[in-house]
C-alpha cells in the first residue's frame, strides 16, 4: 500500500513530523517497507514556448526548435512530435533531467547532424497520462506567463510504502492508517462528512443479483450519472494520483481510483449507453468468454461471480471489468458500481484465471460491507463536480444484510496473555477510537465489532488489538528458567550430529543442496526408488526430489572440478526420498573423493584414490559411533551406481539385517554420462535410519579391562587360496580355531603373479597369539600353529605356503 | 706412596688424556679385570695385619669407586660425542613442506543450527524433527490458514500433487502441529530444519533453513517470549549489549503476532549487530492462535504459550559477514572452505559458541 502523509492528513488531524509518523506506523504494526521522494528530478522541468519550429535538414519528420527556457534563453532542440509548431507552449527537459516514464537521463547529443539541448515531453513520458502523441499542449492563457518557471510545484511529500499484513484490509485505504494512527494518539480523526445525495431521478438501469449455490455477490450498489462530458481530471486530482505511483486516465477512472485508495472502497464504472437491458449479477457459465480492461481474453470456468448483461458478460465482480463498458473520453452516460464480494469467491476466481488487481486484492482481503452507500455518494458527487451530468437515486439489490459482530470480551485476558495490566478504562479508549461501540459491564466489555475489521472475531483478537495500540514496548521481558526437564537431544539427533562431525574430521567438507535435483541425473542413483516429481519446479533441472544424496553432490563435485580442483573430498548429510507421503524419506550421509592423493609431492609418490580409502573413511567413522568392527560384515553387493567389482557393503553384524553403509568406486559409466574428469572418483554412502541406536552410554560402552601380561607371539602364514576367496572370511576361520588364544590377525600381504597359479592368490597375516593364564611353550605353539593351518587348509581348499 | 695410592695416580693422569673406547676398555681391565689392579688389591685384604685391614680397605674402596666413576663417565663422554658427530650428518631442511593435512569443514549452516540448538537447550528447550514433505494441513490449515487465506500467496509453495495435497514444507511451523497431536502439554521445543519456496534471487532461494520454536505451559505470557528471544539474540551474537524490538505483525497461526528487529549500524560497509540506529527484521513470533491449539486438541483455557520461527540462513549471513544467501547452497570450494568450520569446534554451553 502505497500513500502519503498529505493523504493520510486528508483524514488525520496532526502537527507531527513525517519521521514521528514512520515510526507510529511501524510501531502499530502497518510495517514501514520504504519510503522515496517522488518529486525528486522533477524540479528540472520547465514551462517553455517554441519561438521558431523549422524543419530538420537532414530528416523529414523531424523540427529543429528555437526554444524559449526563460531568463532571455532560447535554446536549439530537435523533436519529432508533429504538433510542435510556432507559439506553442509545452514542458522542456534539460539535459541532465530524468525522464519519469523510462528513467532515461538526458544528455546533449546530436541527432542528425544538429546538436539539440534537452526535450520536449509527450503526455506519456512525464507520466501525466497515456498521450504519447506529440507533446504537451499547455493552455496559452494559463501559461503564456510562467515560461521558464517550473512546471512540477515542488512537492517534499515522500512516498510510503506500507508492508499491510493480510488481516488488515481497512488499511488499504488512507482512512483506515489515519484511524490507527488517532488511537496510537498521533493525531485526530476527521469526521467524515454524510454526504447523502437529494436526487429525484430514478436510476433507470435494472440490476439483479440471481439467488445461486456459491453467488459470489451479496449486495450491488449502484448510481447513474447521465449526460457527463468526461475529461482529463483536474490539477489536484491527477496530482493526488501521481502522488501514490499511479498513472491519471480519465476523471472518471480517476475518481473511482481515488476513493478506492481514499476509503478502501473499490468501485467500477460502466458506460451506461453500453448496458444491454439492465445488469445481472450471476454465475458464470462454462467456456463464457469475456475481453477484460487488461485486453486480454478470459474463458470462464463454472460459478465464477460475474456482472453480465443481456448480450454476455460484462466483467468479473470485484477482479476485473470488461471493455465492452469501459468508460472513455466520451462516454455520455456513466454507472457507478459499489458492491460486496465474497472473499472466497473472489480468490477462486482470480486464482483460476491469474488475474491480480488492485480490486481484487482488497475484495479477497474483504471490504467494509457498510462502505456501499458512502462510495456511491462520493463518487457521483466527484463526477458530477468535473464532468458535469445528472445524479440519479442509489440504487442497493442485496441478497443478505450485513450485521455487526458482537464479542464479549473478559478483560482479565488482556493480562493473562501479555503478562502486563492496562486499566480498563484504557481499553475502553483504545477500542473506540478503533470504531469498536463498547458498552462496560462489570467483568467483561460488550463490543460490536467495526463492519471494516473482517479479521477480529474472538477475544485474542481484541488482546492484539490493544497491545498493538497501547505498544509492544510495554511487554515486561521476563528472564527464562534455565531447567531442563527433557534431554535436548534424542539418540538419532545425537547420531545426526556425532557422524556429521565425525565425516567432516576425516578431511570431507560439508556441502548443502537442494533436496531436489535434476530428474536426468537422478535417474543414474535412482535404482527402483519411485520418481518423485515437483508439480511447479522452480526450474527443469530441479524437477524431481532426490533419491540419493549422490547426484547433487556429484553435479557440485564436477563444478569445482571445472573450477580448476582436484583432489577433493565433499560430503552431504540430509534427506533422501523414496515417496511422496510424509516421512517417506531417509536419513543418508554421503561423501564423494576425487583425483589423487600426494599429488605434487616431494616425500611420497603419488596415487589414485582408491576403495581403501573411503573404506577407512565409512569404518572408522562406524567405530566412532559406537558399532563394533569385529562384528561388522561386508559382501559386494552394491547398487548400480558402484564399480560392480571394486564396490561393497556393510553390515553392522552377520544378520545382514539393514545395510549400514556402502562404499565403492562410482561406475565408470555414471563418471562418462557426467561427462567427469578425474582420475578417480571414490563414494561412500552411511544410512543413519539403519544403524541401530547403540544401546549404551559412553560410560557402559566398554568391556571390562582385561589384559595379560603373560609373553606374546606372533607367528607369520602365508596361504595360496583361491582368487575370489575373501580376507574377511579367512581372517575369521584363524580368530574361531581359538578365541582365547588369538588375540589378532593382520594381513600384511596379497600376492598374485609369478610363482602362483593363475586362479590363485597368496595371503600372508601375521597373527598374535597369547595366552591369559600362561607363558605359552614352544609346544603350545606349535599345536596353535598346526591348528590353524589345518582348520584353513580343510575349510577352505588353502595351501599353506611353504 | 703405597701401592693403591700409586695405582690411582697412574690411571688418573691416564684417564686425563684424549681416549678412544678400545683404550678405555682396556683400562677398566687393567684395573677390575679377574686380575686387574685393583682386583688383586681386593684379595689382599685378608693378608693384612688387622690393626691397617681396616684402613687398607677403605682406602681402597675409595679409590675403586673414584676409579670406576671416572672410567663411566668417560665412557659415557664418547658415547655422546659419537652420537653428536653422527647427528651433524644428519641435519634437514625443516622448512620443507609437510605432509599435507585435509581439513574437513563443517558447513556454516550447520553450525548455526548446533550454535541455536545449545542456547536454546540451556533454557529447557529439546529437538523435535518432522518431514520435509508434509500435507496440505499441518503446513496450512491446521496453522489456522485455511485454504481462502490470503496469507497461502505469500507462501510460494512447491506441490508434489495436482490436488496440492502434498506439498515442500513452506515453514518449521508443522513441526508444532505434529508435536503437538503426539504428546501431552507442555511441549518446550526447537525445531531446525529444510524448508522449501518457489522463490529464487539474490535474498531467496528455493531451500532455505528455519528454527521452529514452541513454549506451551500453563501462564506461559508475552513476557516470557520477550524474555526468551531477548536472551537467545544476546547469546547468538555473543555481545551483551543489543537492542531488540518487537513490532505488531500477523501470521495466522499466532496471535497476537510480532516481529523482531535488532539493532545494527554499518562500519565500513559491514554490518555490526548491537546498538546501532537502524533495525534489522530477524525472526517472526507470536502467542500461538486458540484456532492452532484447538485443531491439535490442546485445551486453550488451560495452556497457552509462544511460537517462533527463525531464519538460519539469514542469521549465519549477519553472524558471519556472508553477503549473498544463494552461496550457501552453490557449494564452492572456496566458499566452503573461507566460510567452514573446523569440525572440532563443536557449538557448547561451557566452552562457549566459538573459540
Amino acid at each position: 500500500m502505497k500513500i502519503t502523509f498529505n493523504w493520510i492528513k486528508d483524514h488525520l488531524i496532526t502537527n507531527q513530523t513525517e519521521s514521528k509518523l514512520l515510526e507510529s506506523l511501524t510501531n502499530i504494526g502497518l510495517e514501514v517497507e520504504s519510503i522515496a521522494n517522488t518529486s525528486k528530478g522533477l524540479e528540472k522541468f520547465l514551462v517553455a514556448k517554441i519561438l521558431k519550429a523549422e524543419k530538420h535538414p537532414n530528416a523529414d519528420r523531424l523540427k529543429v526548435c528555437d526554444v524559449d527556457i526563460g531568463n532571455d534563453q532560447v535554446i536549439k532542440v530537435v523533436c519529432g512530435a508533429s504538433n510542435a509548431r510556432d507559439g506553442l507552449i509545452t514542458i522542456y527537459a534539460p539535459p541532465g533531467a530524468i525522464i519519469p516514464k523510462n528513467k532515461m537521463k538526458l544528455e546533449i547529443s546530436k541527432i542528425r547532424g544538429v546538436t539539440s539541448y534537452g526535450m520536449l515531453c509527450s503526455e506519456a513520458e512525464l507520466n501525466l497520462s497515456n498521450e504519447s502523441e506529440g507533446i504537451v499542449e499547455l493552455v496559452k492563457e494559463n501559461f503564456d506567463k510562467r515560461v521558464g518557471q517550473l512546471y512540477f510545484q515542488k512537492n517534499n511529500a515522500n512516498l510510503i510504502d506500507l508492508s499491510i499484513t493480510t488481516n488488515r484490509p481497512d488499511c488499504l485505504g488512507a482512512r483506515g492508517i489515519a484511524r490507527d494512527l488517532a488511537a496510537s494518539g498521533f493525531g485526530k480523526l476527521n469526521e467524515l462528512k454524510n454526504e447523502k445525495l437529494n436526487s429525484k431521478l430514478k436510476q433507470k438501469i435494472n440490476v439483479k443479483i440471481i439467488k445461486e449455490n456459491n453467488q459470489g455477490c451479496t449486495v450491488f450498489g449502484s448510481c447513474l450519472i447521465s449526460n457527463v462530458k468526461n475529461t482529463e481530471s483536474p490539477k489536484w486530482l491527477k496530482e493526488k494520483i501521481i502522488s501514490i505511483g499511479q498513472k491519471p486516465i480519465s476523471a472518471i477512472v480517476d475518481i473511482t481510483n481515488y476513493i478506492m485508495f481514499d476509503l478502501n472502497r473499490p468501485l467500477h464504472s460502466y458506460d451506461a449507453d453500453n448496458i444491454k437491458k439492465g445488469i445481472i449479477v450471476r454465475n458464470s457459465k462454462k467456456g463464457e468468454t469475456f475481453i477484460a480492461l487488461d485486453n486480454k481474453e478470459y474463458k470462464l470456468q463454472e460459478e465464477m461471480c460475474v456482472v453480465s448483461d443481456e448480450d454476455g458478460v460484462l466483467g468479473l465482480g470485484g477482479i476485473i471489468g470488461g471493455t465492452r463498458t469501459a468508460t472513455k473520453l466520451d462516454t455520455k452516460n456513466v454507472l457507478i458500481e459499489s458492491a460486496y464480494f465474497v472473499p472466497r469467491s473472489i480468490r477462486k476466481t482470480s486464482k483460476q484465471l491469474n488475474i491480480d488487481t488492485d480490486a481484487k486484492f482488497r475484495f479477497e482481503r474483504g471490504i467494509d460491507p457498510n462502505s456501499i452507500e458512502i462510495g456511491l455518494y462520493r463518487a457521483a458527487k466527484l463526477i458530477k463536480d468535473i464532468c458535469g451530468g445528472d445524479i440519479s437515486k442509489i440504487d442497493i439489490q442485496k441478497t443478505e444484510t450485513y450485521k455487526k459482530k458482537i464479542i464479549k470480551f473478559n478483560t482479565i485476558l488482556f493480562e493473562k496473555i501479555s503478562g502486563f495490566k492496562i486499566q480498563t478504562k484504557k481499553m475502553i479508549e483504545i477500542l473506540k477510537d478503533l470504531g469498536f461501540e463498547v458498552q462496560n459491564k462489570r467483568n467483561y466489555l460488550n463490543l460490536k465489532i467495526p463492519s471494516w475489521r473482517p479479521d477480529i472475531s474472538q477475544e485474542i483478537d481484541i488482546i492484539e488489538e490493544l497491545i498493538r495500540i497501547y505498544g509492544y514496548d510495554k511487554i515486561k521481558s521476563i528472564e527464562p528458567i534455565k531447567n531442563r526437564i527433557k534431554p535436548t537431544l534424542n539418540k538419532t539427533q545425537k547420531l545426526f550430529h556425532f557422524l556429521q562431525r565425525s565425516v567432516a574430521s576425516k578431511g570431507y567438507i560439508e556441502n548443502i543442496t537442494w533436496s531436489f535435483s535434476d530428474s536426468k541425473i537422478n535417474k543414474l542413483f535412482k535404482e527402483d526408488k519411485k520418481e518423485i516429481k515437483i508439480v511447479n519446479p522452480i526450474s527443469l533441472d530441479l524437477d524431481v526430489l532426490r533419491n540419493s544424496i549422490f547426484s547433487n553432490l556429484i553435479i557440485y563435485l564436477n563444478k569445482n572440478l571445472d573450477r580448476g580442483f582436484k583432489d577433493l573430498s565433499f560430503f552431504e548429510i540430509g534427506p533422501v526420498f523414496y515417496g511422496s507421503l510424509p516421512g517417506e524419506q531417509e536419513t543418508v550421509i554421503a561423501g564423494l573423493r576425487s583425483g589423487m592423493v600426494s599429488r605434487l609431492s616431494w616425500l611420497e609418490k603419488d596415487r589414485k584414490i582408491d576403495v581403501y580409502d573411503v573404506k577407512r573413511d565409512v569404518i572408522q567413522t562406524l567405530v566412532e559411533a559406537g558399532y563394533n568392527q569385529s562384528k561388522f560384515f561386508l559382501d559386494e553387493k552394491t547398487p548400480s551406481y558402484y564399480h560392480p567389482g571394486k564396490s561393497g557393503r556393510i553390515f553392522l553384524n552377520k544378520d545382514k539385517d539393514k545395510v549400514a553403509a556402502y562404499f565403492g568406486e562410482i561406475h565408470p559409466n555414471i563418471l562418462k554420462q557426467i561427462d567427469i574428469k578425474t582420475e578417480s572418483l571414490i563414494g561412500f554412502e552411511i544410512y543413519l535410519n539403519n544403524l541401530k541406536e547403540t544401546k549404551k552410554n559412553l560410560k557402559d560402552q566398554r568391556p571390562k579391562y582385561e589384559i595379560s601380561d603373560f609373553q606374546k607371539s606372533k607367528r607369520d602364514f602365508a596361504f595360496i587360496i583361491d582368487k575370489q576367496f575373501e580376507a574377511q572370511v579367512l581372517v575369521d576361520i584363524i580368530l574361531n580355531t581359538d578365541k582365547d588364544l588369538i588375540k589378532s590377525v593382520k594381513i600384511f600381504d596379497v600376492y598374485e603373479g609369478d610363482n602362483i597359479p593363475n586362479d590363485k592368490k597368496s595371503v600372508a597375516l601375521n597373527v598374535t597369539i597369547q595366552s591369559s593364564h600362561k607363558t605359552l611353550n614352544d609346544q603350545d605353539l606349535e599345536k596353535i600353529n598346526q591348528l590353524i593351518i589345518h582348520s584353513v587348509e580343510n575349510k577352505t581348499g588353502a595351501k599353506i605356503r611353504s | 706412596m703405597t701401592d693403591i695410592k700409586k695405582i690411582r695416580e697412574e690411571f688418573l693422569d691416564k684417564l686425563k688424556q684424549n681416549l678412544e673406547l678400545p683404550e678405555v676398555n682396556q683400562i677398566k681391565t687393567d684395573l677390575f679385570g679377574k686380575n686387574g689392579l685393583i682386583s688383586s688389591q681386593f684379595k689382599k685384604i685378608n693378608s693384612i695385619a688387622e690393626a691397617e685391614r681396616k684402613i687398607f680397605a677403605s682406602d681402597l674402596n675409595i679409590i675403586k669407586n673414584e676409579l670406576q666413576d671416572l672410567i663411566n663417565f668417560k665412557i659415557n663422554e664418547i658415547g655422546t660425542g659419537q652420537i653428536n658427530k653422527k647427528l651433524d650428518k644428519e641435519k634437514i631442511d625443516i622448512t620443507l613442506p609437510e605432509r599435507p593435512f585435509i581439513q574437513g569443514k563443517i558447513h556454516p549452516v550447520s553450525q548455526t543450527i548446533d550454535e541455536i540448538s545449545s542456547i536454546f537447550s540451556e533454557i529447557g528447550f529439546s529437538v523435535e524433527e518432522g518431514p520435509d514433505v508434509e500435507n496440505e494441513y499441518n503446513n496450512f490449515t491446521a496453522l489456522n490458514t485455511p485454504d481462502n487465506h490470503p496469507a497461502r500467496d505469500l507462501h510460494d509453495t512447491f506441490y508434489l500433487a495436482e490436488n496440492k495435497e502434498r506439498l515442500l514444507r513452506t515453514h518449521t511451523s508443522p513441526v508444532q502441529i505434529r508435536t503437538m497431536l503426539k504428546d501431552k502439554p507442555p511441549f518446550k521445543i526447537i525445531a531446525p530444519g529444510r524448508t522449501y519456496r518457489s522463490d529464487s534471487d539474490q535474498t531467496h532461494a528455493p531451500m532455505f533453513h528455519q528454527v521452529e520454536g514452541l513454549h506451551i505451559d500453563e501462564n506461559i505470557n508475552m513476557g516470557h517470549l520477550k524474555g526468551c528471544l531477548n536472551y537467545f539474540i544476546k547469546e547468538f551474537f555473543e555481545v551483551n549489549n543489543i537492542k531488540m524490538r518487537f513490532r505488531p505483525s500477523h501470521f495466522p497461526f499466532t496471535e497476537p503476532s510480532a516481529e523482531v528487529d535488532i539493532g545494527y549500524e554499518l562500519k565500513d560497509g559491514k554490518i555490526v549487530i548491537g546498538e546501532g540506529d537502524k533495525w534489522l527484521e530477524i525472526l517472526g513470533c507470536g502467542m500461538v492462535h486458540p484456532n492452532v491449539l484447538k485443531n491439535v486438541n490442546v485445551n486453550s483455557t488451560k495452556y497457552q504459550g509462544y511460537a517462533f520461527g527463525i531464519g538460519i540462513d539469514r542469521l549465519a549471513m549477519l553472524k558471519y559477514g556472508i553477503n549473498d544467501l544463494r552461496a550457501f547452497f552453490e557449494c564452492d570450494y572456496r566458499w566452503l572452505n573461507h566460510f567452514g568450520f573446523d569440525p572440532l569446534d563443536v557449538p557448547s554451553n561451557y566452552r562457549g559458541l566459538s573459540r
